[in-house]
């Protein structure tokens, strides 16, 4: 089973990554972004049948930093295998 | 006096010799050093340190693979059965990681890897760590860190606060960590996680643009604390 797991940082958490990267897209003369935040996609494969608490547990104890970071499940079908 | 000191090393750590150099000086005990991947760690130590560097190249996030290590278990236990603990740059990542202290270091406001010598006020002068200093004095210690920017809820910094579990804030602007914060203790007291290198300031024959000698005064307090305990 193919299972994408999105870390971003929380909201109200500043992300100066982020902010860096808006002002290089000014730089570069792109109009009308307002805001960019920056996270983090894991690809896993895992064994059919991993339950969803299994994958909570890997990303609150490894994948995400719950002091500052939210994460969400994506469960991927065959069809839309990550690239 | 028999002070027996423990130095965790990782890999990509690279302040765990100037770490167990700085313990010797202070103790006239040779440091013990401790391998990540050792399950146990030595018995009857005073004092464990977690030093600075790139643990495990800080992929994830800093601290965050050494933190999940097997000695971080022993570590945890022991610092939980009283253990003084002290966690330096890299350290302190891997200390609020493991969950021993609160908060997250994140990447420093400006982006920018940060490396000078600092105005650091002293906060608390009743741990193991800090009782030899004066209260709002301001010890001069080298930071070299690019994930310093300390973080934590409102309700985190403002507990922290009232139990006077900050150590040290920052003289100047640096990384845009929360209230300053460049250290922070444990409930107990007994775990200290800092940013900046006292390990790197410990020679009165250092000029101070290498770093002073503050940081040994660290040392000297922690170790008078224990083998006088």
């Amino acid at each position: 089973m193919k299972v994408r797991i999105l870390v971003r940082l929380k909201p109200g958490v500043l992300d100066p990554q982020g902010r860096a990267v808006h002002h290089a897209l000014e730089g570069l003369g792109f109009e009308g972004v307002k805001d960019v935040r920056i996270g983090r996609m894991i690809d896993m494969d895992v064994a059919d049948g991993t339950s969803d608490d299994a994958l909570n547990s890997m990303c609150e104890k490894l994948l995400a930093n719950m002091v500052i970071e939210d994460f969400a499940i994506e469960k991927l079908d065959s069809e839309k295998e990550p690239a | 006096m028999g002070f027996r000191a423990g130095v965790i090393t990782f890999p990509g750590s690279n302040c765990d010799r100037d770490m167990a150099v700085a313990l010797e000086a202070v103790s006239g005990e040779p440091a013990l050093r401790i391998w990540h991947g050792d399950a146990d760690l030595p018995t009857n130590l005073d004092l464990l340190a977690l030093p600075g560097g790139f643990s495990y190249g800080d992929y994830l996030r800093s601290g965050a693979m050494a933190a999940k290590s097997p000695i971080m278990r022993a570590v945890v236990a022991a610092a939980q059965s009283g253990v003084p603990v002290l966690g330096v740059c890299n350290g302190f990542q891997v200390l609020t990681e493991s969950g021993l202290l609160p908060g997250a270091l994140m990447r420093n406001s400006g982006q920018t890897f940060v490396c000078k010598t600092v105005p650091l006020k002293v906060e608390n002068t009743s741990s193991l760590f800090t009782r030899g200093f004066e209260p709002g004095e301001i010890l001069r210690v080298p930071i070299a860190h690019h994930d310093g920017n300390y973080f934590a809820d409102e309700s985190v910094l403002d507990q922290l606060e009232g139990e006077g579990r900050i150590a040290f804030r920052y003289g100047e602007p640096v990384n845009g960590s929360r209230r300053d914060i460049a250290g922070i203790l444990s409930a107990n007291g007994r775990v200290l996680g800092m940013m900046p290198h006292p390990e790197r300031a410990i020679s009165p024959a250092a000029h101070p643009s290498l770093g002073g000698a503050d940081g040994r005064r660290l040392f000297e307090n922690v170790i008078a604390a224990l083998v006088n305990a």
